[in-house]
């Protein structure tokens, strides 16, 4: 079956929305998938909020900017107000508890929750949540297979921090671990 | 295969410069497409192919050093984002007056004025009718992918040579941020001092031997005759652009009832539109300009006579689709061109396309 | 002795420069230009550098700087030659690059470019001929137009409550540290002239030899644009230019410390 994900990872600057999705983008790449990662850019991103339109597909990508997706990663509660409503029907959100005051609401869609921060302050290093996050979507989603992941990590970051390429394979591992279901819906594509 | 890898489109750019052999980048930091000058220096080429890169100290003055450069017959360019251009315009026609080629790379932003840093379409009439002062054209090219930015890099210079003239890539700032796979292209030697003289020596400032005359590179002829005449050589040049050098990439125009025209980031919108409106049963396919100078007009006026109706869709208040209507006209066919955009730094999702081509054209056919 | 013996070439005193091109010079009877004009041309042809000298004409008089000097010319924009130079001189650093400019392209319009250039320390020699006016659009205030001097516009004379200051640009290029050589001569007395070729010599040789960035500024007369016989314009520039203007070097980065004449 031709594949196709369309999905946002949005919250603040410094939570590593950006290397989440690009170390996702270049796990595609290994898996022989096209990838497009398109980012919000200009001064929000200077600890404002920050959110990144990942595709990745068997087939050419058309639109590289979309108003509806897939997949929603929410890490912050500006970010659930603006794209809960832009999940499709039948589609998922993930989202982590921490500074979310209000969880969200939708019925038509799946919903699962990532005690990501909490996580990776217990690994002793809290700049892996975005791993753990990571981690928790690739098991609700296989859209890619681990190993692609780990040579996308390879890809994506600098030789100089390959060294901690064990600390975050292990957070993914924690992310698959952890990430609890709070709905899921009947609705095949 | 070239390396593949994962970059954005502003980056791209300068590694494709570098690897097409460029002698020298001149610029000044604009958003979005800073990444530009920040990836050469991060990559110093000077160390590995020779190529220079220097931060000027306004965009006047890179668009000056890049006539100087190019003047002396190297592949030179430089890069900005539209009020930046709105500068860089005034060298620009001196450039093309002067008969240089170069590149000039825009990744616009919304407008007017300080307007916006998000991505934009709006300065398709400056770059296509001439930004500057007088009666000039240059080649544009118009990528809608991080791989086009790379591609694009050595097709403008090579136009740019081939014309003497400058070339533009007109961008917008979601290629340039965005991130896509890419193909780099192989690296090319930079022309040595004796190639440049060999492909340039009869106009260039390489410095006068005695078994020529002295070159000018000058765009100043005070004899009006004389100054027509130059002029109807620049015009017969753009005119030989228009019957070489248009380019165009139709997706399912074939069948197609209605056409979206649409180029940059726009085509990649219209491209998931066009799949929306199909599985809706209507037919639509996308034609999308790759050269803006010379518009494609030949392919319009063909596609004018099978086709019910055209939509522009552009992130501006409408420009291209003048060129749409004149293209149309020209064939001597009637038909309905609309026009859709968004502005302000707003990229028109694929739903919005649909309606309004049902809104702008099927509900007046059906 | 009859005439053709005397024209012969042991006797010969003085030659034209083969590097000035017979073309009848535009430049009005008396104008400095046709003097600085001469003098590069005769700079260029002695040191032997023709072949690797490329010239940055601006706009302005000496827009037509490439009518008249037999070597490579790039015509700027208005302003734009240090610019255009740098371009030049960047991607082609063993070539001999320099700029001629007016005071209105390079203390008005050119501030930023020629600033900015002499503070990168380009390696190349700037030749400013400030005559305190615009000559070619007709005799307008220019920036270096001393206090109360009447130009067209102007006409009560130059009010720096609401024109400002003249500038002295080669006091300011002076203090950049990319400088090598600032000079300031004239060229209205033969021992001007030989002193003003000797400087301009000096800052071309401080190029071949890599300094980084050669200023000399010539005072320069504009007797059209100042109403005056060049004769008057002469005595005029003596007794009120030089004084806000004075004469000599400013900065000789071989001879140490740089000197400040103000």
């Amino acid at each position: 079956m031709i594949m196709t994900e369309e999905m946002i990872i949005a919250g603040f600057g410094g939570q590593g929305v950006l290397s989440m999705g690009k170390i996702l983008a270049y796990s595609g790449i290994m898996e022989d998938k096209e990838v497009t990662w398109f980012p919000s850019y200009g001064p929000e991103m200077r600890g404002g909020t920050a959110n990144v339109t990942v595709i990745v597909s068997d087939n050419r990508i058309s639109s590289p900017v979309l108003h509806e997706f897939d997949t929603a990663i929410i890490l912050n509660q500006q970010s659930m107000d603006k794209f809960e409503k832009a999940v499709k029907p039948g589609g998922t959100l993930l989202y982590d508890p921490n500074g979310i005051v209000k969880p969200p609401v939708r019925k038509d869609i799946n919903i699962y929750r990532i005690e990501g921060t909490k996580a990776a302050i217990e690994m002793g290093n809290p700049k892996v949540f975005n791993m753990v996050v990571l981690g928790s979507f690739l098991k609700v989603k296989p859209i890619l297979k681990l190993d692609n992941v780990e040579k996308g990590l390879e890809k994506s970051l600098p030789e100089r921090y390959h060294k901690l390429i064990p600390l975050n394979l292990e957070a993914i591992q924690k992310g698959q671990e952890i990430v609890e279901t709070v709905q899921t819906v009947e609705v095949e594509v | 295969m070239g390396e593949l890898r994962l970059m954005k489109g502003n980056e791209v750019l300068a590694e494709a410069a570098i690897r097409c052999g460029c002698d020298g980048y001149f610029g000044y930091p604009i958003t979005p497409q800073s990444e530009v000058m920040e990836t050469l220096m991060e990559r110093q080429p000077w160390n590995e192919t020779g190529m220079v890169v220097l931060q000027a100290e306004s965009e006047v003055a890179a668009i000056n050093m890049v006539y100087g450069a190019a003047g002396s017959g190297k592949k030179v360019m430089t890069s900005s984002s539209s009020p930046g251009i709105s500068l860089m315009s005034e060298g620009i026609s001196y450039i093309a007056g002067a008969e240089l080629p170069c590149l000039v790379v825009n990744v616009q932003r919304g407008g007017p004025g300080l307007g916006t840093i998000q991505p934009s379409q709006a300065d398709y009439s400056q770059a296509v009718k001439g930004g500057g002062h007088g009666d000039y054209k240059m080649i544009v090219l118009a990528p809608s992918s991080v791989q086009e930015m790379n591609d694009f890099v050595d097709l403008a210079f090579e136009l740019a040579f081939k014309y003497r003239n400058p070339s533009m890539i007109l961008a917008d700032g979601a290629i340039g941020q965005m991130m896509e796979k890419v193909e780099l292209s192989d690296y090319k030697e930079r022309w040595s001092d004796e190639e440049v003289i060999e492909k340039s020596g009869s106009w260039a400032t390489t410095g006068k031997p005695s078994s020529r005359e002295r070159n000018v590179v000058t765009s100043l002829e005070l004899d009006s005759l004389k100054m027509e005449e130059n002029n109807n050589r620049f015009q017969e040049k753009y005119r030989r652009m228009e019957a070489e050098e248009q380019r165009y990439e139709a997706i399912q125009c074939d069948d197609a009832e209605y056409i979206f025209v649409a180029f940059g980031t726009s085509a990649r919108v219209c491209q998931k539109a066009v799949e929306i409106a199909r599985e809706k049963g209507v037919k639509v396919g996308l034609l999308r300009p790759i050269t803006l100078f010379p518009f494609p007009k030949t392919i319009i006026g063909e596609l004018a006579k099978d086709v019910k109706g055209f939509l522009s869709v552009e992130m501006s208040a409408g420009q291209m689709v003048e060129d749409v209507k004149q293209a149309v006209f020209d064939a001597g066919i009637i038909r309905p061109v609309a026009f859709f955009g968004r502005m302000g730094g707003i990229i028109p999702t694929p739903g919005e396309v649909v309606e309004a081509l049902e809104q702008k054209l099927l509900k007046e056919k059906r | 002795m009859e005439t053709k013996d005397i024209i012969k070439p042991e006797n010969l005193v003085y030659g034209k420069s083969e590097l000035l091109i017979d073309t009848i010079m535009h430049y009005c009877p008396g104008c400095t230009h046709g003097v600085v004009h001469k003098l590069i041309a005769e700079a260029i042809g002695e040191m032997g550098i023709q072949e690797k000298t490329i010239g940055i004409a601006p706009v302005g008089c000496s827009v037509f700087a490439y009518n008249y000097i037999d070597i490579d010319w790039q015509e700027a924009a208005h302003g734009r030659a240090p610019a255009v130079a740098t371009g030049v001189v960047r991607l082609n650093p063993d070539k001999f690059v320099f700029t001629y400019q007016g005071d209105g392209d390079l203390a008005s319009i050119g501030a930023a470019e020629i600033i900015h250039a002499c503070n990168r320390g380009e390696n190349m020699l700037v030749i400013f001929i400030n005559n305190g006016i615009y000559g070619m659009t007709g005799g307008q205030m220019a920036p270096t137009t001393i206090e109360n001097m009447v130009t067209s516009t102007t006409p009560c004379g130059r009010d720096s409550e609401l024109n400002g200051y003249p500038l002295k640009m080669t006091d300011l290029v002076a203090q950049l540290p990319g400088t090598s050589y600032v000079t300031r001569q004239s060229a209205q007395t033969a021992a001007a002239v030989r002193k003003c070729k000797r400087a301009l010599k000096k800052g071309i040789q401080n190029v071949l030899d890599k300094k980084g960035t050669s200023f000399v500024e010539v005072i320069s007369t504009c007797n059209s644009g100042w109403k005056m016989t060049p004769v008057q314009a002469n005595k005029w520039m003596e007794e009120n230019m030089f004084p806000y203007y004075p004469l000599g070097d400013l900065k000789d980065s071989e001879k140490g410390e740089p000197v400040s004449k103000n």
